[in-house]
């Protein structure tokens, strides 16, 4: 503890020393004042939220004319009471950038008809869609509801993402829809559904301020998540005494400034890591359990470890090099490691033996284990064996990182201390991310320190509006609104009832993930891919495939975006969309706060909103051409529902428009409504542009507030099922509230009987203070540490798991060809492939170019100097990158980060499209590559 | 006689065309001198790495452009007639481009002069000379507290990050927000001992004008009398203090105590 | 026709292509990093490893006080030898770009004959020397070499390799001076650089040789010439050209229709005297 201590010495010295320094005084003049207000009189304030992370920052906008001329941080937010990070500060230039998409832009012959190889010219929405839809249809009658594939997002609106997953779930029976959001909490998901049966965490961001400790894993919090990290620093300075920052991480990073410990781990060792905190505690500190709260409301499970690495089942595959072979054949075996030896020796596996990979299709299974088996599984992990893996800077002395793991231990195990330990993409983004979400709520749970407030394992997410929409919304190729999923009965039926379509409409079967569906796209089993609100052909890794398989393949590739993109440049048709402010739209950040905002200002030119595209696409298709029999390629049949459809009073030549858009329901929610009043809403009225549509004729509006409609009905699915959210209307008046929303009441705490009223409701004594009442997964085999060994199934009703999860090595490891590991990631300035903030002059000049950020040694050893080029290549392809050696993150030897928000640096190249077997969510954080100078 | 007369006048003529001469060149030496005292002078240029102080450095500097040529990232412009700046001299606006402080510092290895002396960029390391960028002191970052963001409350520090010498050249400094309650300041301060004046941040600032900027050292640098040491400093290094043994003055103590005594009348002055 | 203005101009093509080869070179050294020269005329490399330095500049450092490296030292003393061993004052007319400017001027008064006196503001040719003991003083007093900082020369030079700024406007007063005022103004009147190569290279070894017997004393010569003065000796004895002033430019050989002027190679070819 004795660096802790003078830490805390020098911080607290310091943060006297700026008080000191700082200088007042106010050099506007009274003119300039009076010149402001007047300036300021036409503005029209309202509030938004910032276009950007998951933390989800309210923002107030003032609109003159057609224009967004200024943003304010929200002081009535309770997020960030008035304060924005860099990016947020710019909310109001990202619409301005001077290559907006206007036209929609088709690859056209000489003659003017679409050509694959054609070049793109402007053509009328009409024309636009004339094209798409022919050619969603050859796809389609051809391939069936398999051959067609959304690219969805973390950054729909809500009602985008219910339009989209609305429209190709009910409408085109397809569950080819999955956002980029895959890429980013998925795991947390897969997580949060193992482990308490319903996704989202159980805390809030309140417990920054009520916790005395914060653990950050894989989360560079300074820079992906600022205003929520100042949160964290004012804890710290609150009592800088009590309150212990610790950051784990497999580079130095801006977040080990503010942390009393910096803990430098070997990639893929989390795992190894949380395995020594919890042996700690079963071995050698069994009273640092919270044996009443386990007893009570846990169970002990385990799972498959052969399960694979998530990239393709068939490591042949024609189109890969035998470089790239080598680490794809791992996906069916592995040879079994010396670390793997220990970490899995309770399988009883040696070193050198051959590991068949045979559960990849189960390796979401999971069974019930006792805790005898659950510490038996432990004992390998000791103080020396995670040690000596985990250790991630090669020039740390081995004592010291022990020491930093016993004080982290005891920070965890420290009874009264307070714990919350945040992720985001350095666990999620993990060849076992599920995993190491779930281990992380094993510490949290068997010490009793989850869903109270001030402790709590909380997943941070990416995206502002990962939870809200990909999630809640269910965006996801598995997924139904509100947690459910489509392979189940029950589910599909509730939401057929709900999206008022006939009963075996839905299809039962999983579509493909977001890589997945890449990998069709390769293989010719997509052949028409609709991308909104992202940006795939650049953040998806081992991207050499995807870019030549977009070209060459025959297919059709439409990308509704802004500004035009790297996936702009690989489509057929590009579609101009409106921005943020542009559209009516609701976000769901990190702490299941729902947020919303008024339609601003009207898009430029004939740039139109998502949520009119997917409406308007829907008006091309009769009932007759999507709910007759379909027979997919695995032999699963959807049935004809025509007749009942009949039944239920439409008519085979109704369109999906009449059906899941403009159905009478729809029509009761008029516009104007006094909620919108003085704003635009160009999807209920058209917005005074004249834009002609996609049937060549005036579009007027559809006449109703189709927004309020969807978020109504979507609202039905989570009624009464711990999802309940608030009426429209109220999420336009509030700064935001936390579902469930019960009695007009938000949550912050769920599961805990104090804070949840589920909890109350569901509880199975009436003197149980906590409820993990989530519904999924709730009903297990036993079995021993190997496999389940009942065929019956227990109920595990309103109970967490503690998982046990082992340590696997990752299926690429530097080696002497390939010595560096190499992982991708963000930098604040700019939101992901850069295509709002490269655009905005400011942001653009802070940070014009990702760089490889190396260890100075390395550089040195491949003899290169800051600022020049060099290539970082793995089996998979290479890029060209200049070297930062002083910069912000700072890696051990032998590790390089090189960010991915740079088009003309694509790193995904480089990168290994392996993902989480159970969630299918990529590890963009370990790929092996050598370097050598441009 | 007539020589002798001849010879005379011709001696005359001579005389008076020298003094004309001499004349002349006063009048023209005082206009040139005047000149050259306004052409040099440039309080707030920023010079390369390794540049001598601006005096030593005025002296020495050729103007060949060397330095120029051999900076690989256009940093370094030579001064352009009309631009205000000693002509011809090699200086840098960090906010168009900075220096981005190579580590072999070739402007100031070509300097053929000296002018840039690499002797002040360099360590001595096992009696060799190894040239240190971070001994470069072309200029001191300094930051208006008024106009950067993130002493507002914004979390912004792209001039932490942009630095090369992030966390000794700036660091950041927590300082809790009264006003939120729960959001902590985050701020930049830049610490002289080693800001070079890179200018990396300055350029990356992002408010409209920049609101951390490079100025000259000398411009910046206050520079606290040597007659009090922080005694709570315990590991403070004790300087040397120059004794000076000249009288301090003030208008009050100008005059002599007899001088004062013996003057004036208390009662009718 | 051509061929026949081709060597009535042989000299002076010459001298243009090396002018403009040596500005290009170092342009080209600037831009797109060629080898051959870098720097400008006030110091450069040759090959990146030769240095040249000019010795007027570096004296003016030397009085202003300045420690100088080696490297600028010996640029200054092989350039200085250059002139003042081999080629005489051929800095002026061969290598300097001001040159080119003086020599446009006067072309133009010729043309639109503005030779005439009411076109001259007649002026010693010695105050160049005033000037150039001036700067040296002056550098002395400021400690700076004052002439740097006003030489239309490198304003010029300078200009064209990285950068020209108001540095026209030095120029074109160059240029208007000698067109409108003085004849050979600047070059030979005021530079004081073209003062100090006149000082220090009257014993060069490349000199012009006057061959008195075929001399028909027609003039052409001493019209051309841009320093008169130095032509004392045509038409009255054999002998070099000694002055210093004298910018070996050769134009006094092209325009002599009767083999009387040539360059010579002094105390290398014997050339008989008187």
């Amino acid at each position: 503890m004795e660096n802790l201590k003078i830490n805390r010495r020098d911080f607290l010295k310091t943060a006297a020393a700026v008080s000191a320094a700082l200088t007042v005084g106010i050099d506007v003049p009274q003119e300039a004042i009076a010149a402001i207000k007047e300036a300021e009189k036409d503005w029209r304030w309202d509030k938004g939220v910032c276009r950007f992370c998951g933390v989800g920052c309210g923002i107030l906008i003032a609109t003159k004319g057609n224009r967004v001329v200024a943003v304010k941080g929200d002081p009535q937010a309770p997020v960030n009471r008035g304060l924005n990070c860099i990016k947020g500060y710019f909310n109001a230039k990202i619409m301005y950038g001077k290559d907006r998409l206007t036209k929609p832009l088709l690859r056209v012959n000489e003659k003017g008809e679409f050509d694959k190889k054609g070049k793109f010219k402007p053509v009328s929405w009409e024309k636009a869609f004339q094209v798409m839809v022919q050619q969603f249809k050859k796809a389609y009658n051809e391939l069936g509801p398999t051959g067609v594939a959304i690219f969805g997002s973390g950054q729909y609106t809500i009602f985008e993402g219910y339009a989209a997953a609305k429209l190709m779930k009910a409408g085109f029976r397809s569950n080819n829809i999955d956002p980029n959001a895959r890429h980013c909490m998925a795991s947390a998901v897969a997580g949060f559904i193992q482990t308490f049966g319903i996704d989202e965490p159980s805390g809030c961001y309140d417990d920054i301020e009520l916790t005395d400790t914060v653990v950050t894993w894989g989360a560079n919090m300074a820079e992906c998540h600022p205003v929520l990290w100042s949160r964290v620093a004012d804890r710290k300075l609150s009592n800088p005494d009590r309150v212990k920052i610790v950051n784990l991480s497999t580079y130095r990073n801006r977040s080990s400034d503010l942390a009393d410990m910096e803990i430098i781990f070997r990639p893929q060792t989390d795992l190894a890591i949380q395995n020594y905190i919890l042996r700690e505690i079963v071995y050698n500190n069994p009273d640092a359990i919270d044996k009443e709260f386990v007893n009570k409301y846990c169970v002990f499970a385990t799972g498959y470890v052969d399960i694979g690495y998530g990239m393709r089942p068939n490591p042949n595959h024609p189109k890969y090099s035998p470089k790239e072979r080598e680490t794809m054949k791992k996906e069916v075996e592995k040879i079994v490691s010396r670390r793997e030896e220990v970490s899995l020796k309770y399988l009883g596996v040696r070193a050198g033996q051959i590991m068949k990979m045979k559960h990849n299709k189960s390796a979401g299974k999971h069974w019930l284990i006792s805790f005898e088996d659950f510490k038996k599984a432990l004992e390998p992990y000791t103080l020396d064996f995670v040690a000596e893996i985990a250790k991630g800077d090669p020039e740390e002395p081995l004592d010291s990182f022990k020491e930093k793991l016993k004080t982290l231990a005891n920070l965890y195990m420290e009874k009264g201390r307070k714990v919350v330990s945040f992720w985001t993409m350095g666990f999620n983004q993990h060849n076992r991310g599920t995993w190491v979400n779930e281990n992380i709520y094993s510490i949290h749970l068997l010490l009793g320190k989850q869903a109270k407030p001030g402790s709590g394992a909380f997943s941070l997410t990416g995206q502002p509006s990962a939870c809200g929409t990909a999630r809640e919304v269910g965006t996801f190729s598995h997924r139904l609104p509100a947690d459910m999923v489509v392979f189940n009965p029950k589910h599909r039926k509730i939401s057929e009832k709900i999206w008022k379509v006939p009963e075996g409409t839905i299809n039962p079967k999983v579509g493909s993930h977001i890589v997945k569906i890449m990998r069709d796209i390769e293989d010719g089993k997509i052949k028409w891919a609709w991308v909104q609100v992202c940006n795939p052909w650049q953040d998806t890794a081992n991207l050499n495939h995807w870019l030549k398989s977009a070209r060459d393949m025959d297919n059709f590739i439409v990308v509704s975006d802004a500004y035009p993109t790297v996936s702009c440049k690989v489509a057929d048709l590009i579609l101009p969309s409106a921005m943020i402010f542009e559209k009516w739209g609701m976000y769901g950040n990190s702490e299941r706060r729902t947020q919303a905002w008024r339609q601003q200002v009207v898009a430029p030119g004939e740039a139109m909103p998502d949520v009119w595209q997917i409406v308007e696409f829907s008006k091309y298709f009769k009932l007759k051409e999507v709910w007759k029999k379909w027979k997919l390629p695995d032999g699963t049949v959807l049935p004809n529902v025509l007749d009942k459809a009949k039944a239920m009073g439409y008519s085979p030549d109704d369109t999906l428009f009449d059906v899941l858009f403009a159905n009478e329901e729809a029509k009761k929610y008029r516009w104007p409504d006094p909620i919108g009043r003085g704003f635009h809403n160009t999807e209920a009225a058209g917005d005074g542009r004249n834009i002609i549509g996609t049937d060549g004729k005036l579009f007027k509006g559809y006449g109703f507030f189709i927004h309020k409609y969807m978020f109504e009905e979507y609202r039905k699915f989570g009624l009464g099922h711990a999802h309940d959210l608030a009426d429209f209307d109220t999420y336009y008046k509030v700064r935001g509230l936390r579902w469930p929303v019960v009695d007009g009441k938000e949550t912050p705490w769920r599961f805990n009987v104090k804070y949840d009223p589920y909890a109350r409701k569901l509880r199975t004594n009436p003197d149980d203070e906590f409820a993990f009442y989530g519904p999924a997964l709730k009903s297990l085999p036993k079995g021993d540490l190997i496999e389940p060994k009942t065929k019956e199934k227990f109920s595990l009703k309103n109970k967490a798991k503690i998982f046990f999860r082992p340590y696997m090595d990752p299926p690429e490891l530097p080696d002497n060809e390939y010595p560096f590991w190499l992982a991708t990631g963000r930098v604040i300035e700019h939101w992901h492939t850069g295509s709002m903030t490269m655009r905005v002059p400011e942001l653009y000049r802070a940070v014009p170019e990702a760089v490889c950020f190396m260890n100075p040694k390395d550089a040195k050893e491949i003899g290169v100097k800051d600022g020049e080029y060099v290539w970082v290549e793995s089996r998979r392809g290479r890029v060209k990158a200049r070297v930062e050696t002083r910069g912000r993150n700072k890696p051990p030897r032998k590790y390089v980060f090189i960010p991915f928000f740079d088009e003309r640096i694509l790193v995904n190249k480089v990168c290994l499209d392996h993902t989480c077997p159970i969630s299918k969510e990529t590890d963009y954080k370990k790929a092996a590559v050598k370097i050598y100078k441009a | 006689m007539e020589k002798k007369k001849q010879k005379n006048l011709s001696r005359r003529k001579f005389f008076i065309k020298s003094f004309q001469a001499v004349g002349l060149s006063v009048l023209g030496g005082l206009m040139w001198g005047a000149y050259i005292d306004e052409a040099v002078s440039a309080p707030l240029v920023l010079r390369p790495p390794g540049a001598l102080p601006e005096k030593e450095f005025l002296k020495k500097c050729i103007k060949c452009g060397l330095c120029v040529e051999y900076c690989p990232y256009e940093t370094l412009k030579l001064a352009k007639p009309g631009e205000n700046l000693p002509l011809g001299t090699p200086y840098f606006e960090p906010r168009k481009v900075p220096c981005y402080m190579c580590t072999d510092i070739p402007c100031a290895v070509a300097c053929p002069t000296g002018a840039l002396d690499t002797d002040t960029v360099s360590d001595i390391e096992d009696g060799k000379k190894v040239l240190n960028i971070n001994k470069a002191r072309m200029g001191l970052a300094v930051i208006n507290t008024e106009s950067c963001i993130a002493y507002w409350g914004i979390q912004c520090d792209a001039c932490y990050r942009a630095c090369p010498l992030i966390d000794k050249a700036i660091t950041i400094n927590y300082m809790r927000n009264e006003r939120t309650g729960k959001h902590a300041y985050l701020v930049p301060v830049v610490h002289s001992n080693h800001c070079t004046g890179c200018g990396l941040c300055e350029y990356a600032c992002v408010t409209v004008e920049p609101s951390i900027y490079v100025l000259p050292r000398h411009i910046v640098k206050g520079k606290a009398g040597q007659h009090y040491l922080k005694g709570w400093e315990t590991e403070q290094k004790l300087q040397m203090i120059q004794e000076k043994r000249s009288r301090f003055v003030t208008p009050r103590s100008e005059k002599s105590p007899l001088e004062y005594l013996n003057e004036g009348d208390l009662l009718n002055d | 026709m051509i061929s026949k203005f081709i060597f009535k101009h042989r000299y002076l093509l010459l001298r243009r292509a090396v002018q403009i080869s040596i500005i290009f070179l170092y342009i080209a050294g600037n831009i797109y990093g060629w080898n051959i020269l870098k720097g400008n005329l006030s110091m450069g490399k040759l090959f990146e490893v030769i240095p040249l330095a000019d010795p007027y500049a570096v004296l003016q450092m030397i009085f202003a006080g300045a420690l100088l490296l080696w490297d600028v030292l010996i640029g200054a003393v092989i350039v200085f030898i250059f002139y003042a061993l081999f080629s005489g004052r051929a800095f002026c007319s061969w290598v300097c770009p001001v040159n080119i400017v003086t020599d446009t001027a006067n072309w133009i008064r010729k043309k639109f004959k503005l030779d005439k006196d009411e076109w001259q503001l007649r002026f010693s040719r010695k105050v160049r020397y005033w000037i150039l003991g001036l700067s040296l003083v002056m550098s002395l007093i400021m400690a700076v070499p004052v002439f740097e900082f006003v030489s239309p020369i490198s304003m010029l030079h300078r200009g064209l390799i990285y950068g020209m700024g108001f540095g026209w406007a030095a120029v074109l007063t160059v240029f208007l001076f000698d067109l409108f005022v003085t004849k050979n103004g600047w070059c030979g009147h005021l530079c004081p650089l073209g003062a100090f190569y006149s000082l220090t290279t009257s014993k060069s070894v490349l000199r012009v040789y006057h061959i008195q017997p075929h001399c028909t004393l027609c003039m052409n010569c001493k019209n051309i010439c841009p320093e008169k003065q130095v032509l004392s000796i045509i038409g009255k004895e054999s002998g070099y050209i000694n002055f210093g002033e004298c910018i070996n430019c050769g134009r006094c050989i092209e325009v002599c229709n009767d083999d009387a002027l040539k360059f010579s190679l002094r105390y290398i070819k014997k050339e008989k005297e008187g």
